[in-house]
């Protein structure tokens, strides 16, 4: 049966969802689908910490205890490879799921089968690569990067199915993508103009450009790979009239807008996080919207900060060094606006609010060893030491993971109509702050004095931070299990949450009941200034 | 950009829940693990089986004819409204803007390597210390015709590169499918004008001859093909010039190749009387795919062969 | 009150500075050329701004925090935007990425500054160790070797008490003239490796295929020391640099030394070993140059790196063994040795693994067997 829902008589054709395990396999609600990708990726967080774990139980002490080399480094490549693709990507496709049809009021996403497709790819292409780890010769070993011709010519057979993997990881990106865009031009109630928008909506709209526009060169350079291994061709390969740097060109082009693809969507969330909890609205929306707007154009230039070691001419690295740097600016916009947005509120600190505060300071702090990062001829010292590790998981852990914990406690109410145990939250936010604090802040000190990524073993003078580095590791990843129990807790047994669960939530989500019915809206909804942001 | 105000919002069409996802993917999978199977075997030189890859291929091509099928009789019963139909002109419009930054990659390495690399190798220019010190024979020219080295790539006996006197360019191959493919763009459109005209004789005959030019194309390209890899000793292993040539070529015939296949599907459609000058978006998204095609092949065309 | 909050955050952040700045282990170290000092000065002044922005930034967010809570009975302003105030700070911010510009070019220009160097040395990235290789100024090779771990496995494996320079220390050091400019040319056998010394503020991939070059200039003679900075494989973690510069005349009698050296081993690739001579000296050689992969029990790491121990080759005709260790196994790890290793290594590593780890080939190779296979190279 078909659902045809009109909006006077809606009530005798809206039914709930099925029951049993096919509701999940053939779906079509962004809800359901939502949900589906929200615990994928935290299935997967755990599975890429726990390969992280490995990664610091080996650095916890100078020489080799727990695993060979060999295995150390698909432990590396594992790690950054499923919490990019894995964790943070598809939990930001779950929230833009959850929230987007919601927030501009609309039913469902524009191409519901389509968003079916896209999430059910991910189980099958993460299953391929992470099995690839159990095959004879081992899995991936050459760095999340796969800088050719560590990934060609030297790589295990197992490549061969990594590059398959990539490639269905690329399409489920790209068809979200376009089912997002699709959404948000398309099915936006009556009176919500574009400036109006919700700031999540934008960002996302403006990922999902970015998504289409570089996934393919992805799909592209990984087709490249393919072809050098199986066929002969050189593309990589100075013998034959290639290049193994153009890789790192072709990968960095895709790579460096990747990285806003993980944090952009969190810009939004954080933006709805601190005006609810300040009760103010958003300090300079429209500047927030240029400041993302002109953050994801600059993504597209700047990509070979990643290279000013591979030995660019002069005016490359010049150019590639000032546009990193202007970076800054739309992003200090953002920031600076959050802080306008909490002065003079009237603030509460809830655990949503924690996290966001926490994002603020920390993201900022890497995006502080960023730009350190982009002035070129210090990099020079910097390059491919653990002052990089520290930079970009300040930006991804305390950045991107923190706004995407934010967003759960935010909007859990709202999925589950039950709210979350406070003191369990707060605990967990503590946890999970110190923890990543001594994690992450020492990695900048043995970075600082030289010591090398991606290796197994180290020289003594760094094995002081790396302990303390490791301990921090096992307090962060710990503290995740309490969130989990948070999570099963509120679902099972939390207290009822009203429609509008925070007091000073303002977006149409807000107006639906808590738990959000089946079908967002069946009928547009009114969109009045009270609930917009612009 | 599209407000919502005009459509009739009281009506939002949202599909029963369905199979065909899931096993797309499930098919998708079964592909593509076999296809790696496949290669690494034949790597390992031994005798690589295929079994597991047409299992797959038949899954998703059985599952994706039914999505269609089903997508198209929903049409049919008037389940659509403009906003979804809109729906699909963004999906449409923004698949193919992925697939030209598809090709723009392939595209990419190719003007890296002769702007760049190229030069660089034969000495010149700011990193042309490569050049002179580790590969002091090579040449740059472009096309690459002697590799930096031709042990391990060996040298493509010839190239592509377009004749000198402007009457040979009739029997020019490239040449020649430019003119089949960008005549095969005015007979697609002609095609669209006969919809518009409700005149489904006329329809039907642009559109076969359009798909007429497709396969032509595609003899055209094989033939090519078959004359590099047998007469001019150039294959996919003659380095930088034939891995360029060849995947840029070979990723656009497969697009031809889709593009093709996709317009009978819709010539089928249309001899089964499907279509309306209202409704006709099966039939429109085929004609911008086969567009875009087009404009690839201009673009090679210049820079692969021309220039 | 408001005073109080500001002092006590610059009192933490003039600790937190006077500690970093002192402490050279939680800092970048200042190196010993004028590049690397500039460098440091560089970091040291983008740090210091950052630093600076970042005290003024959080200062405003946590008087915030403090101040404007709902519990001291704040009641929410409803401001929303401050034109003058958004055009200052994107302003701000770009007027002090410009002056941060203005310096960092002029080091990069600096760096660039290669040419009219004294001499030249070639930098060769291997899996995993690294060759140098010594030029004249028509770039012809005068002399090179080879540069390997020196710690020993059990250090690594924890069955010995790690020294000072664990991880750091090589076989046989790179050696520079102090006070002369020298030129490294760098590039890769295999994969890409970077090669980095960080007390001469200098770092470069080495790119298989491609040449990138370097330059330096060091006052101090001394022992210097960095690490392979680009994951290559299995040992990335396990190939240091160490640079031993000299004063000058010191480094001129070794360089003169170095290619009398090379003919008298010539000399000796005509002479016969026992078999004791070779075993001894064919481990020594396996330990350094074919353990990493086949490992020092002769097992290797199937599938990746087959098993010496009960290997087909190693127990199959001796020359088609010696022929695949000088020639290599192409487009696999298993390098081409016989441009690494002289006719009296080759033979008697060769040597070495046909009798040892339970093979027992039976019978004996000679440089001489070496010399006449590859061509009396
Ligand atoms: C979410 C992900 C994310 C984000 C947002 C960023 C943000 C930035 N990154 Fe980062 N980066 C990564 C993820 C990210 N990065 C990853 C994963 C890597 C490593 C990849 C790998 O090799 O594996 C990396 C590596 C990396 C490098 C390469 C280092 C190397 O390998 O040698 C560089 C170099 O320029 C860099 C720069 C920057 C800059 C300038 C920003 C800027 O966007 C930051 C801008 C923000 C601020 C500056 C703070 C707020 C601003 C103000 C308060 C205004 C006032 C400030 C001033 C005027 C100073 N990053
Ligand atoms: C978005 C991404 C993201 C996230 C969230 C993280 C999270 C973490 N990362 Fe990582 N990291 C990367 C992205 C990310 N990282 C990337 C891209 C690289 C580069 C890879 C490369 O070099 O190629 C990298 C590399 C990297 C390195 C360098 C490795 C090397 O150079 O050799 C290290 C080392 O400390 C590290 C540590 C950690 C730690 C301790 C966490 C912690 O935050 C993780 C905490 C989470 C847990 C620990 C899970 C909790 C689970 C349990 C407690 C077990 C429960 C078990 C069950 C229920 C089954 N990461
Ligand atoms: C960087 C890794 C590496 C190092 C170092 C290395 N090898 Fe190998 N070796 C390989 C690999 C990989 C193969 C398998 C090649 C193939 O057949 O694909 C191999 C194969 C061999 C074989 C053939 C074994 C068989 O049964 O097929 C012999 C003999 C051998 N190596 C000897 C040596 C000697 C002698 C040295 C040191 C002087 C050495 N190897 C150092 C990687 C290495
Ligand atoms: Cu060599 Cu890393
Ligand atoms: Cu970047």
């Amino acid at each position: 049966m078909s659902e045809v829902i009109h909006a006077d008589h809606h009530d005798d054709h809206d039914h709930g969802p099925e029951k049993g395990l096919l509701r999940w396999l053939y779906t079509t609600n962004h809800k359901d689908i939502g949900t589906l990708y929200l615990w994928f990726s935290f299935a997967m967080f755990l599975v890429g910490g726990v390969l992280a774990l490995v990664i610091r139980a080996e650095l916890f002490q100078p020489g080799l205890q727990f695993v060979e080399p060999e295995f150390f480094n698909q432990m590396t490549t594992n790690h950054g490879l499923i919490m990019v693709f894995g964790a943070i990507m598809p939990a930001f496709v779950g929230l833009a799921n959850w929230l987007i049809p919601m927030q501009v009021g609309a039913p469902d996403m524009a191409l519901p089968r389509m968003n079916n497709l896209s999430f059910w790819i991910l189980p099958f292409a993460f299953g391929m690569m992470i099995s690839t780890l159990f095959m004879e010769g081992g899995g991936p070993n050459f760095g999340w990067t796969f800088y050719a011709p560590l990934s060609t010519t030297y790589a295990p057979d197992s490549v061969t199915y990594f590059i398959f993997a990539v490639h269905l990881m690329g399409a489920s990106s790209i068809m979200g993508s376009i089912n997002i865009i699709a959404t948000i031009l398309n099915m936006r109630a009556p009176g919500m103009t574009l400036m109006k928008m919700p700031l999540f909506v934008w960002t996302w709209l403006i990922t999902a450009y970015l998504l289409i526009a570089v996934m393919p060169v992805l799909a592209g350079a990984v087709t490249m790979m393919l072809f050098d291994i199986h066929f002969n061709t050189s593309f990589f390969n100075a013998a034959g009239g290639g290049d193994p740097v153009m890789f790192q060109h072709i990968f960095w082009f895709f790579g460096h807008p990747e990285v806003y693809i993980m944090i952009l969507p969190a810009f939004g969330i954080v933006s709805h996080i601190i005006a609810t909890f300040a009760r103010k609205p958003l300090f300079g929306y429209s500047s927030m919207v240029y400041a993302v707007a002109s953050i994801a154009f600059l993504s597209f230039i700047v990509w070979a900060h990643h290279m000013f070691t591979v030995g660019m001419p002069l005016a490359g690295q010049l150019f590639f060094m000032y546009s990193t740097m202007l970076i800054a600016v739309p992003t200090g916009v953002k920031v600076f606006n959050w802080i306008a947005t909490m002065w003079r509120g009237s603030m509460t600190f809830e655990t949503p609010m924690l996290f966001a505060i926490a994002f603020v300071v920390l993201f900022t702090m890497g995006g502080f060893s960023g730009l350190m990062l982009a002035i070129t001829p210090v990099d020079y010292q910097y390059h491919d030491t653990y002052f990089v590790v520290a930079h970009f998981h300040y930006v991804l852990v305390p950045g991107a993971l923190f706004s995407i914990i934010a967003a759960v406690y935010f909007w859990i109410p709202k999925w589950t109509g039950k709210m979350y145990n406070e003191s369990l939250g707060k605990l967990h936010f503590w946890l999970s702050f110190i923890g990543v604090n001594i994690t992450f802040f020492p990695q900048h000190f043995s970075g600082l004095a030289g010591m090398p990524r991606r290796i197994p073993d180290y020289a003594l003078q760094f094995a002081d931070f790396n302990m303390l580095s490791s301990i921090g590791a096992f307090i962060f990843g710990f503290s995740q299990l309490v969130f989990l129990y948070v999570l099963i807790h509120t679902i099972r047994s939390g207290k009822p949450a009203e429609g509008r669960a925070w007091e000073g939530a303002k977006g149409l989500e807000w107006t639906l009941p808590s738990p959000a019915p089946y079908h967002s809206f069946t009928h547009p909804p009114k969109v009045t200034d009270a609930e917009v942001q612009g | 950009m599209s407000s919502a105000t005009e459509v009739d919002n009281s009506i939002y069409y949202v599909p029963e829940r369905g199979w065909y996802p899931v096993f797309l993917a499930f098919g998708l999978m079964v592909l593509v693990t076999g296809l790696g199977s496949w290669l690494n075997e034949t790597r390992a030189g031994e005798a690589g089986s295929w079994t597991q890859s047409l299992i797959g291929l038949a899954i998703t091509s059985f599952v994706l004819y039914c999505w269609f099928a089903k997508v198209i009789s929903e049409n049919a019963q008037g389940m659509n409204n403009a906003m979804l139909n809109r729906s699909y002109v963004w999906g449409m419009g923004w698949f193919i803007f992925s697939e030209v930054m598809f090709f723009a990659a392939f595209f990419g390495a190719l003007f890296y390597v002769r702007a760049l690399v190229v030069p660089w190798m034969g000495g010149e220019g700011d990193k042309g210390l490569t050049g002179t010190y580790l590969w002091p024979e090579f040449e740059a020219v472009w096309p690459v015709i002697s590799n930096p080295d031709p042990a391990l790539f060996t040298n493509p006996g010839n190239t592509m590169a377009p004749p000198s006197t402007p009457s040979a360019w009739a029997t020019y191959l490239p040449f020649l499918n430019t003119v089949i493919l960008l005549s095969s763009s005015v007979t697609v459109h002609f095609a669209h004008t006969a919809i518009k005209q409700e005149n489904r004789t006329k329809l039907i005959g642009w559109l076969g001859f359009t798909v007429l030019l497709g396969i032509v194309f595609l003899g055209l390209q094989v033939a090519e093909y078959i004359v590099a890899y047998r007469d001019m000793g150039l294959t996919l292993g003659s380095g930088i010039y034939g891995s360029t040539f060849f995947l840029l070529t070979g990723f656009h015939g497969f697009h031809v190749t889709m593009g093709t296949f996709i317009l009978l599907v819709q010539l089928f459609r249309a001899l089964k009387g499907h279509f309306s000058h209202k409704d006709c978006f099966g039939f429109e998204a085929a004609s911008w795919y086969w567009h875009f095609v087009d404009v690839v092949w201009v673009g090679l065309f210049i820079f692969v062969y021309v220039l | 009150m408001k005073k109080t909050i500001l002092q006590f955050a610059s009192g933490i952040a003039l600790i937190g500075w006077a500690l970093i700045v002192q402490a050279d282990e939680l800092n970048l170290r200042p190196g010993v050329t004028d590049i690397s000092r500039e460098v440091y000065d560089l970091h040291m002044l983008i740090l210091g701004i950052c630093v600076a922005i970042g005290v003024v930034v959080f200062g405003v967010l946590f008087w915030s925090v403090y101040a404007h809570r709902k519990s001291r009975g704040q009641e929410a302003a409803q401001f929303h935007h401050n034109t003058y105030l958004e055009i200052l700070w994107t302003i701000v911010p770009t007027i002090i990425l410009v002056l941060m510009a203005i310096p960092s070019t002029q080091v990069l220009i600096a760096m660039y500054d290669t040419g009219g160097e004294d001499m030249t040395v070639e930098v060769r990235g291997y899996q995993w160790k690294w060759q140098y290789k010594y030029l004249d100024e028509d770039y012809n090779r005068t002399f090179s070797f080879f540069s390997n771990l020196a710690t020993p496995r059990s250090q690594i494996n924890n069955r010995q008490v790690k020294t000072d320079t664990y991880l750091l220390e090589v076989d046989r050091p790179l050696k520079i003239p102090a006070n002369r400019k020298v030129r490294f040319l760098i590039t890769a056998e295999d994969v890409i490796h970077a090669w980095w010394v960080p007390d001469f503020g200098i770092k470069r991939d080495a790119v298989p295929g491609v040449v990138n070059d370097l330059w330096t200039i060091v006052p101090e003679p001394g022992v210097y020391r960095g690490q392979c900075t680009e994951l290559c494989g299995k040992d990335h973690g396990f190939m240091p640099i160490v640079v031993e510069v000299l004063p000058e005349a010191e480094f001129d009698a070794w360089y003169a030394s170095q290619a009398s050296t090379e003919v008298v081993k010539a000399e000796s690739f005509g002479e016969t070993f026992t078999h004791e001579q070779l075993m001894a000296k064919g481990e020594e050689i396996y330990g350094t140059y074919c353990a990493a992969c086949h490992l020092a029990d002769g097992q290797g790491i199937p599938p990746a790196f087959p098993a010496i121990a009960g290997s087909a080759v190693a127990m199959g005709p001796r020359d088609d063994h010696l022929r695949l260790v000088i020639d290599g196994v192409a487009g696999s790890a298993m390098q081409a040795f016989g441009k690494q290793l002289d006719p009296v290594e080759l033979a008697s590593v060769v040597h070495f693994q046909r009798h040892s780890f339970g093979n027992d080939a039976g019978d004996i190779s000679q440089p001489a067997d070496v010399v006449n296979l590859s061509g009396g190279q």
